[in-house]
C-alpha cells in the first residue's frame, strides 16, 4: 500500500473506533443526525479523499477510497461517506465547486430520470435518496437538451418523504417540480447517466466487505469466549467450519471490492464493479448467516451490536442494484460477447 | 487473529505477452480437440502434448536455469498455467512433476538427484506420482503404515499407497513411508522416497476405476521392494515437514477454481447471445465468483513472488475455488431439463456429464474440505 493509503486507513480507523459507539448508532436509528461524527470525519479530510489538493481535498484515487470506506462498513457508521464520496468527485470531475457538508446523490434507481428544463429548473421524481433529507446538498445528475449535467440542489429543495431501510438508514423520496438549482454543468469525461448506479454498486460493495470483516472477527471473538459443555464453543468443529467459510466469504468479498475500486481507477470498471456487488452481496447473506448461527440468541436482541452491522448487509445488497440486478446484466453482457469472448475479458481484468 | 488480505495484483507486460504466445501455440496445437477432452482439465494425460510444453519451454519455468529450469518469474508461469487450463489442455502427464514434485527436489533434494532427475522433467518425458494415502489413512496422513526398512544399501518397503495418480504411467513416485519403527510422536520417524516405478522389484502397480470408468488413479502395492540409499529425498525423519511444505505448493493455483470451466462455456453457448433471464443471471454470477476467486489465486501468485509464504491464503483459495467447481453441474442442471449423457448429442450433454460425475472429487483430492476448514480455522485462532 502507498503512503497516503497507510495514512488515510489508520486515520479512519481510529477516528471511527472513537467516535462511532453504541449510543452514536441507536440515536442515528432514531434520526437524530450524528454531528461529533461527522465534525470529525469532516476535520480528518475523510470526506473528500478524491477531491485534488488544490480543491480542498486530499488527491487520493479509488484505491484510496476503498480504505475508508471498508473502514466505515466496519464501524457501521450511520453517515452519507459513501455518498458524500462520490457526489464530491463527480463535482470536482465536472469543473465544480465541491461545498462543506454531507451530500448525497439522486437518481439511486436506473429507471428514474431526472430533467434539466431550459429554464435551469429540476424536475422529476428520485426514490429512496440515502439520507435525502439530512443531506445539505443533493447532487443529481439530469438529462438536459444537449446531454447530461451534474447539478447540485440545497438540501430541502423539492419535497421529501422520509422511509428507511432495514438498518433505519433514512432514505428519502424526492420530488422535484421546478426545483432551483444551486449549481449546474456539463457532466465530466466519462460520466455518463449510469455513473450514480455503477459508483454507488462499487461504494457500497466496500461497505458491504467491512462489515463482513466485522462480522468475521466479532464472531470469532465471540467463539473464543463463549464456553459451552465445558470449553469455548469456537473448540468445536462444528464451529470451526462455520468461521473458516465465513473467513472465505469475507475475504472473497474484500478481493472483489478491492478490484473494482483498482479498475476504477484505470478507466471502465462495469465489469468488475457487477462483479463486486453480486460476489459482496452473496456474501453479505452467507456472512450474516453464519455470525447469527455462531453468536447464538444474544446476536438475537437488540442489545447485542450484532445487528447494526447485519441489518446494514441486508439492506445495502439490495441498494443500487441486487446480486439478480447485476448478475444478469453481467449474464447478458458476457453471453453477447459469445462464450469463446469470456477467457479473454476475464483475463483482461 | 489471522486476516486474510488478498491485495490486487497486476500482471507484469512480460506475462501478459507471453499469455499471447500461449494462446497461439494452443490454437495451433489443439485445433478441434473436443469439448469434452478439455473438461479433463489436468486429468487429460498425452505426453506428446508434454513434450511440445517442454520444448516451449514452458515446464519448470520458475526453476533454476542450472538444472535447464527457466528461471521465470511465478507471474509468467501462472498465467502460462491458466491458459492451459482454461482452455483445457492435456497438463495431466508432467503435472505432478512439474507442480510438486519438481518444487520438492529443489528445496530437499541431493545435488545428484536434482541434476538427474530435473531436466527430464523440464524436457516434458519425466512424470511422477504421489504415495501418501494408504487405505487406512486418509486425511490422517500422520497414521500412515507403510514402512522402510533400513537394510545394507538402501531399504526395504512393504505396505500399500492408494490414490495415486497415473503410477500405472509415470516414472517415479515420491512417497511417504514410516522408516523408524522406534519413534514415538507420530509426526517423527517418517520420510520420503523417490521410487523408479519401472524398474523396482516387489512392486505392484494397481488401476482404480473411478466411478465415471476412468482409470487415472491405481493402489500401489510394495512387498519387500528394494530402495536404494540414494533414493531418500532429504532428511531421514523429516518425512512430515516436507510433506506439509509439499502440499502448500498445490492450494491455490488457477486447477483449484478452473475444474470446471468448460461447463460455463458451454452453457453460455447454450444460452445463445440473447440469454433468457434465468440463464443470464446464472451465468453473470458465474463469472462474478469466476473473477473473484482468479483475482484472490492471482494475488497468492503475488505473494509466493514478493517471497512471502501465503499458505493460509491458499487454502482459503483453494476451499473457495473447490466449492465454485463443484457447485457449477448443479447449478446448470437447475437450468436445464436435457439429459446429460456422455454419449448424448452435443457438446453441452457431454461435459455436463463428465464433470457431473467427477466433481465430487474436487473436495477431496489436495486435502478435503473439511481439513483445509480446520487449517483455516486454525488461521483464524480458534484451534
Amino acid at each position: 500500500m502507498s503512503e497516503l493509503r497507510n495514512i488515510l486507513a489508520d486515520t479512519v480507523d481510529r477516528l471511527l473506533t472513537d467516535l462511532v459507539e453504541r449510543p452514536t448508532l441507536e440515536t442515528a436509528e432514531g434520526g437524530d443526525w450524528p454531528q461529533d461524527l461527522w465534525h470529525g470525519l469532516t476535520d480528518a479530510g475523510l470526506t473528500q479523499p478524491l477531491v485534488p489538493e488544490d480543491q480542498g481535498g486530499v488527491g487520493a484515487v479509488w484505491g484510496d477510497a476503498f480504505e475508508v470506506l471498508h473502514a466505515a462498513g466496519r464501524h457501521a457508521a450511520p453517515v452519507p461517506l459513501a455518498e458524500t464520496i462520490v457526489a464530491g468527485w463527480l463535482l470536482s470531475r465536472s469543473g465544480m465547486e465541491v461545498p462543506q457538508g454531507a451530500m448525497s446523490l439522486a437518481p439511486v434507481r436506473p429507471d428514474e430520470r431526472l430533467l434539466l428544463t431550459k429554464g435551469g429548473t429540476l424536475d422529476g421524481a428520485a426514490r429512496r435518496v440515502p439520507w435525502g433529507s439530512q443531506a445539505r446538498h443533493i447532487v443529481a445528475l439530469a438529462h438536459a437538451d444537449d446531454g447530461m449535467r451534474v447539478v447540485r440542489i440545497e438540501g430541502g429543495g423539492g419535497a421529501v418523504e422520509d422511509g428507511e431501510n432495514m438498518a433505519r438508514e433514512t432514505r428519502s423520496d424526492l420530488a422535484f417540480d421546478a426545483t432551483p438549482v444551486a449549481e449546474a454543468a456539463p457532466a465530466g469525461d466519462g460520466i455518463t447517466a449510469e455513473t450514480i448506479w455503477h459508483l454507488g454498486a462499487m461504494v457500497r460493495s466496500a461497505q458491504m466487505a467491512g462489515a463482513l470483516a466485522r462480522l468475521l472477527t466479532d464472531s470469532v471473538a465471540y467463539a473464543n469466549d463463549r464456553v459451552q459443555f465445558g470449553r469455548p464453543i469456537g473448540k468445536f468443529q462444528a464451529i470451526q467450519q462455520q468461521l473458516a467459510e465465513l473467513a472465505g466469504e469475507s475475504a472473497a468479498a474484500a478481493a472483489a471490492a478491492e478490484a473494482a475500486f483498482h479498475a476504477a481507477d484505470r478507466g471502465a470498471a462495469e465489469f468488475e464493479i457487477a462483479a463486486a456487488k453480486i460476489r459482496t452481496g452473496e456474501a453479505a447473506g452467507i456472512g450474516a448467516r453464519i455470525a447469527h448461527q455462531v453468536h447464538g440468541a444474544i446476536g438475537f436482541t437488540y442489545e447485542h451490536h450484532l445487528h447494526y452491522l447485519t441489518r446494514r448487509l441486508w439492506s445495502w445488497r439490495s441498494e443500487f442494484g441486487s446480486e439478480k440486478h447485476w448478475a444478469e446484466r453481467l449474464g447478458r453482457a458476457v453471453a453477447g460477447r459469445g462464450a469463446d469472448a469470456l477467457w479473454a475479458d476475464v483475463t483482461a481484468r | 487473529m489471522q486476516s486474510f488480505r488478498f491485495e490486487p495484483c497486476e500482471l507484469p507486460p512480460e506475462a501478459e505477452a507471453l499469455r499471447q504466445e500461449v494462446r497461439a501455440f494452443l490454437a495451433e496445437t489443439l485445433p478441434d480437440y473436443p469439448a469434452v477432452k478439455r473438461a479433463e482439465s489436468w486429468s487429460g494425460f498425452d505426453p506428446d502434448f508434454s513434450r511440445k510444453l517442454g520444448a516451449r519451454g514452458w515446464i519448470g519455468m520458475t526453476w533454476p536455469t542450472d538444472y535447464g529450469g527457466g528461471g521465470r518469474s511465478f507471474f509468467e508461469r501462472y498465467v502460462v498455467l491458466e491458459e492451459l487450463l482454461a482452455a483445457g489442455a492435456p497438463v495431466g502427464a508432467h503435472w505432478v512433476a512439474d507442480r510438486q514434485s519438481g518444487p520438492l527436489l529443489l528445496r530437499y533434494g541431493t545435488e545428484e538427484q536434482r541434476q538427474r532427475l530435473l531436466p527430464p522433467i523440464i524436457r516434458g518425458e519425466s512424470y511422477f506420482g504421489i504415495g501418501m494415502s494408504e487405505p487406512d489413512s486418509g486425511s490422517d496422513l500422520a497414521s500412515i503404515r507403510t514402512r522402510a526398512d533400513k537394510v545394507d544399501g538402501g531399504w526395504v518397503v512393504n505396505g500399500t499407497k492408494v490414490w495415486t495418480s497415473n503410477a500405472h504411467q509415470a516414472h517415479y513416485l515420491i512417497a511417504l513411508f514410516r522408516s523408524d519403527p522406534k519413534a514415538e510422536e507420530r509426526h517423527a520417524g517418517m520420510s520420503q522416497f523417490l521410487v523408479d516405478l519401472k524398474n523396482t522389484e516387489g512392486l505392484t502397480v494397481r488401476p482404480i476405476r473411478n466411478l465415471a470408468g476412468e482409470e487415472h488413479f491405481n493402489e500401489v502395492v510394495f512387498e519387500d521392494a528394494f530402495v536404494p540409499d540414494d533414493m531418500l529425498v532429504g532428511n531421514a525423519g523429516d518425512g512430515w515437514k516436507q510433506v506439509v511444505s509439499e502440499l502448500a505448493f498445490e492450494r491455490s493455483g488457477p486447477e483449484r477454481y478452473l475444474s470446471s470451466y468448460q461447463l460455463i462455456v458451454e452453457l453460455i453457448r447454450e444460452a445463445s447471445q440473447a440469454p433468457g433471464e434465468n440463464n443470464a443471471i446464472a451465468i453473470g454470477r458465474l463469472v462474478a465468483r469466476l473473477s473473484t476467486l482468479r483475482q484472490m489465486s492471482l494475488s497468492v501468485a503475488g505473494k509466493l513472488q514478493a517471497g512471502d509464504d501465503p499458505a493460509l491464503e491458499a487454502s482459503v483459495v483453494k476451499d473457495l475455488g473447490n466449492t465454485f467447481e463443484q457447485s457449477i453441474p448443479q447449478i446448470v442442471h437447475e437450468l436445464s431439463d436435457s439429459e446429460p449423457s456422455m454419449n448424448g448429442d452435443g457438446d453441452f450433454a457431454q461435459v455436463q456429464a463428465y464433470l457431473t460425475q467427477v466433481t465430487p472429487s474436487f473436495s477431496l483430492r489436495g486435502g478435503t474440505r473439511e481439513i483445509l476448514r480446520g487449517i483455516i480455522a486454525r488461521g483464524l485462532g480458534l484451534r
